[in-house]
C-alpha cells in the first residue's frame, strides 16, 4: 500500500459513490436570515467551537460592524443585503436520482465536453450509482498514507478540536481580521473549509485536492482554508474543480491562508468555475476572496488560478515575501463572457533581501464582460535586490468587451529591478479565416487561440488539472464570436 | 476538378471579379497573373470561401458540386487548400499543433477517428524531411517571428499535410529570395500529382521557372483577358501586362 498514488485514488473514486453520510444527522438545520452576535455565537456552537474560537469570531465581528464594502474595484453590481442572508446551513443532501435521463441535458452535455466519465457524471449530479461500494476504504486507505507522513489533512471545524495550538497560532497571522470587509464577515461567520499542516522535511507525496476530501459535503459559501508548510516542506493543493458547480448560494466570501516557512515551498492550484449567470446577465456568484501568502526564509509560494466562472470575481492572491531569499509567483488565467466582471490581480509585498517574484496574468474577454489586472508589486526599504517580473497579456474578442491593466508600483529600495510588460491583442478575423481554411472550425480555433494565448500558466497547472483547464476555456468561450 | 462559371464578386459594394470563367482538371497546374487590383487575390479568396467577399454572379464548382454558401471550413474538409500571401501568427500554438488539429479536424468532418499521436508524428517527420524543414522549426509557435520564407515554407509543410486535391497559392513567391524561393517550388513539385490541381497566383514569371504550369491566364480587372501555354508568361516577361489592355 505504500506506493498509493492520487491516480490510484482517483480511479477509485470515479466509481464509488459520494458520501454525505457524516453529515446527515444536521440535515435539516438552517439558521434565519440576518447577522448579529447572537448568529456568530450559535455558528461557534453549533461546530462544538472552543470558547477562544467563538471569541475570535465575535471580534471579528464587531470590527466587521466598523467596515464599509469596498467600491474600488473595477465592478458594477447591486450590493448585497448582509441582513437577508441565513449563515448558517448545514449541506443538505440533493435529491437523489434514478437515472442520467432526469439531469439537465445541458448539464450532461458539459460533462460529455469536460470528459467526465459516466460514473462520475452521476456522482456530480446526485444519481445512484448502483455499484458496491465502500468509499470509507478509499478514505482510510488516503489518510493512512497522509498520517504515515504526519501531514495533517481535514476540515477546518475538526483542525479547531483536534490542533488548536497550530489554528491559534495561525489563523488570522496572514490576514488578519481587520484585514478587509470580506476577510472580517468571513472570520466571523466561517462555514468550514480545509487545514493542511506537512510536518518539518516532509514531501508530500500526492496531490491534496479538496475533491479527494470526500467527508467535506459543502463548504458553504465563506469557505476557510489554511496551510501551513513546515520548514524544508513541500506541498502541492488543488482547490475546485472542473466540472460545473451549482450553487444556490450568491454570495462567496472565501479567506485562504498559506505560511510556508524556511525552505518550505506551497503550490497552490485553483480552477473556479462557479456559475456566471446567464447570457443576459441575470444571477451568478459574486466572489470576494481573500487569498494571501507568508514566506519566510528561502520559502516559495506560487499561486495558480483558472477563473472562468462568476458573475463577480474579486480576489488577489497575494504574497508577503517576508524571509530573505523568498519567491513568490502568481500565474492566473481570468476569462469573462457574456456579462461577467473580473477584477483580479496579485500583491508581492517584498520585505526581505534578495526576494523575487513573477506575475503571469492572461486576461480572455468575451462578450460584453469587462476583465480587469489589478496588481501591486511593493518593494520596501530594507529589501535589498529584490526583484519582480510582471507580464499582463489581454486578449478580446468582439467589440463589446473590455480589458483593463491597473499596475501600482511602490519601490523605497534604489537596489531593485522591477520589470513590467504589457500586451492586448484582439482575435481578427483574419486569424479565424486562417484557421477556417485549414479546416478549423470557429469555435475550435477560439480555443486554439485562447490555450495558445494562456499556454505559459496552463503549463503551471499539474498534469490533469491543465487537462481539464484547456477544455473549461474552450466551454466557456464556445460562441463567443458570432 | 475545379469549375468556375461566369463569376462575379464585390467586397464593400466594389465589384473586383466581373465574370471569370475557369476549368481545371486533375493533374494540372495553372498560372493566373496579372498587375497589381486585377483581382488575382480576390480570386483565391472568394474561392477559399472568405466571408467579407460577396458572390454576385455565376458559380465555382468543384467536382461539379457548388461552394455557394458553404463555410471556408467545409470547402477545406473537401479538399480545397489556400496558401496565404500573408501568413497569419498564432502566438503559443506551435506548427505541430496546429496541423494536428487542421488534420484531425478535418477528419472528423468526414466521419474518421483522430489520426493516432504516433502516426500524426510520423507523417510530420516524413514530410518535414521531405521539405527540408528542421524539426525544432515545428515546435515554435506557428508563423511567430518567423521570416518570410520560413512562412511560405510552413504554407507548403501544411499543404503537403493536408494533401488537398486543389491547392492555390497565393504570391507564395513574393518576398522571397531565391533559395527560399527554389525549396518552395520543390515542395509544390512533389506535392502535385495526377490525381489533384495547383492554382498560382503570381505577379511574376520567376515563380514559373520552377514550377512549370500547363496553362496561364492573364487576369485584368476582374476578367482573364488571355490564356495560353508557359510561353504566354515569357510573353508577360518580356512585354509587360500593358500590351494586353
Amino acid at each position: 500500500m505504500s506506493k498509493y498514488t492520487e491516480d490510484d485514488l482517483k480511479k477509485e473514486l470515479e466509481t464509488k459513490e459520494y458520501e454525505y453520510g457524516f453529515y446527515t444527522d444536521i440535515e435539516s438545520d438552517k439558521f434565519p436570515v440576518g447577522l448579529n452576535e447572537d448568529i456568530v455565537r450559535a455558528i461557534s456552537k453549533k461546530k462544538n467551537e472552543p470558547e477562544w474560537m467563538t471569541e475570535w469570531r465575535l471580534e471579528a465581528f464587531k470590527i466587521w460592524q466598523n467596515m464599509t464594502e469596498p467600491e474600488w474595484a473595477n465592478v458594477t453590481y447591486k450590493k448585497p443585503d448582509f441582513q437577508n442572508i441565513s449563515y448558517y446551513s448545514a449541506p443538505k443532501k440533493k435529491p437523489e436520482l434514478e437515472s442520467l435521463d432526469q439531469v439537465d441535458p445541458e448539464l450532461l452535455e458539459t460533462f460529455k465536453k469536460l470528459g467526465i466519465s459516466i460514473e462520475e457524471q452521476k456522482r456530480l449530479s446526485g444519481v445512484a450509482v448502483d455499484i458496491v461500494m465502500d468509499s470509507v476504504s478509499v478514505a482510510t486507505t488516503f489518510k493512512k498514507t497522509l498520517a504515515e507522513k504526519g501531514i495533517i489533512f481535514c476540515p477546518i471545524s475538526e483542525a479547531i478540536q483536534e490542533h488548536p495550538e497550530l489554528v491559534k497560532k495561525y489563523m488570522g497571522s496572514v490576514v488578519p481580521r481587520t484585514d478587509n470587509f470580506y476577510a472580517a464577515l468571513n472570520s466571523a461567520v466561517f462555514s468550514d473549509g480545509s487545514f493542511c499542516y506537512i510536518p518539518k522535511g516532509v514531501r508530500c507525496p500526492m496531490e491534496l485536492s479538496t475533491y479527494f476530501r470526500i467527508n467535506e459535503g459543502g463548504t458553504g459559501q465563506f469557505e476557510r482554508t489554511l496551510v501551513i508548510a513546515d520548514e524544508s516542506s513541500y506541498v502541492s493543493y488543488l482547490e475546485g474543480c472542473t466540472a460545473p458547480q451549482r450553487d444556490e448560494n450568491q454570495l462567496h466570501a472565501a479567506v485562504v491562508e498559506l505560511i510556508a516557512l524556511d525552505n518550505a515551498e506551497i503550490k497552490y492550484s485553483t480552477v473556479q468555475n462557479w456559475y456566471p449567470g446567464g447570457k443576459d446577465g441575470k444571477g451568478g456568484v459574486f466572489n470576494f476572496v481573500t487569498k494571501r501568502g507568508l514566506c519566510e526564509t528561502n520559502a516559495k509560494i506560487s499561486w495558480t488560478q483558472v477563473e472562468t466562472g462568476s458573475a463577480i470575481t474579486w480576489k488577489y492572491p497575494s504574497c508577503i515575501l517576508k524571509g530573505n531569499n523568498s519567491v513568490g509567483e502568481f500565474y492566473s488565467i481570468a476569462v469573462t463572457n457574456n456579462y461577467q466582471q473580473a477584477d483580479t490581480g496579485t500583491k508581492m509585498v517584498h520585505l526581505g533581501k534578495n526576494t523575487k517574484s513573477t506575475i503571469i496574468s492572461k486576461g480572455i474577454s468575451a462578450g460584453k464582460s469587462q476583465n480587469s489586472y489589478r496588481g501591486l508589486v511593493q518593494i520596501n526599504s530594507r529589501a535589498d535586490n529584490a526583484r519582480n517580473f510582471s507580464q499582463c497579456d489581454s486578449l478580446l474578442m468582439g467589440n463589446n468587451c473590455g480589458a483593463h491593466t491597473f499596475p501600482y508600483i511602490e519601490v523605497k529600495n534604489k537596489s531593485a529591478q522591477v520589470e513590467h510588460e504589457a500586451t492586448t491583442s484582439k482575435i481578427g478575423e483574419d486569424q479565424l479565416f486562417y484557421c477556417n481554411q485549414r479546416g478549423i472550425d470557429t469555435d475550435k480555433a477560439i480555443a486554439l487561440i485562447v490555450n495558445g494565448f494562456s499556454k505559459e500558466v496552463l503549463n503551471k497547472l499539474p498534469m490533469e488539472f491543465a487537462v481539464e483547464a484547456q477544455k473549461l476555456l474552450e466551454i466557456s468561450l464556445e460562441g463567443s464570436v458570432g | 476538378m475545379l469549375e468556375i462559371k461566369n463569376l462575379h464578386a464585390k467586397v464593400e459594394d466594389k465589384d473586383i471579379l466581373k465574370g471569370i470563367n475557369l476549368k481545371v482538371k486533375a493533374g494540372e497546374v495553372h498560372a493566373i497573373m496579372g498587375p497589381n487590383g486585377s483581382g488575382k487575390s480576390t480570386l483565391s479568396s472568394v474561392i477559399a470561401g472568405k466571408e467579407e467577399y460577396e458572390v454576385t454572379k455565376g458559380e465555382i464548382l468543384l467536382n461539379d458540386e457548388d461552394l455557394d454558401d458553404l463555410a471556408p471550413e467545409v470547402r477545406a474538409h473537401k479538399g480545397i487548400f489556400m496558401s496565404f500571401q500573408y501568413p497569419i501568427e498564432i502566438p503559443g500554438v506551435t506548427v505541430t499543433n496546429f496541423i494536428k488539429t487542421a488534420i484531425n479536424e478535418t477528419r472528423k468532418a468526414k466521419g474518421l477517428e483522430e489520426l493516432p499521436a504516433k502516426d500524426m508524428l510520423k507523417k510530420i517527420r516524413a514530410t518535414a524531411e521531405l521539405l527540408e524543414i528542421d524539426r525544432k522549426f515545428l515546435s515554435r509557435s506557428l508563423n511567430e517571428g518567423f521570416s518570410g520564407g520560413e512562412k511560405k515554407r510552413n504554407e507548403i509543410f501544411q499543404m503537403a499535410m493536408l494533401e488537398p486535391k486543389l491547392a492555390i497559392l497565393d504570391e507564395t513567391d513574393s518576398g522571397l529570395d531565391i533559395d527560399a524561393l527554389k525549396v518552395v517550388a520543390n515542395g509544390v513539385n512533389k506535392f502535385k500529382s495526377k490525381d489533384n490541381a495547383v492554382i498560382l497566383i503570381t505577379h511574376y514569371q520567376r515563380l514559373l521557372d520552377y514550377i512549370v504550369p500547363d496553362f496561364v491566364h492573364v487576369l485584368h480587372d476582374g476578367k482573364i483577358v488571355k490564356s495560353g501555354g508557359k510561353e504566354l508568361a515569357m510573353e508577360l516577361e518580356a512585354k509587360g501586362y500593358d500590351w494586353l489592355k
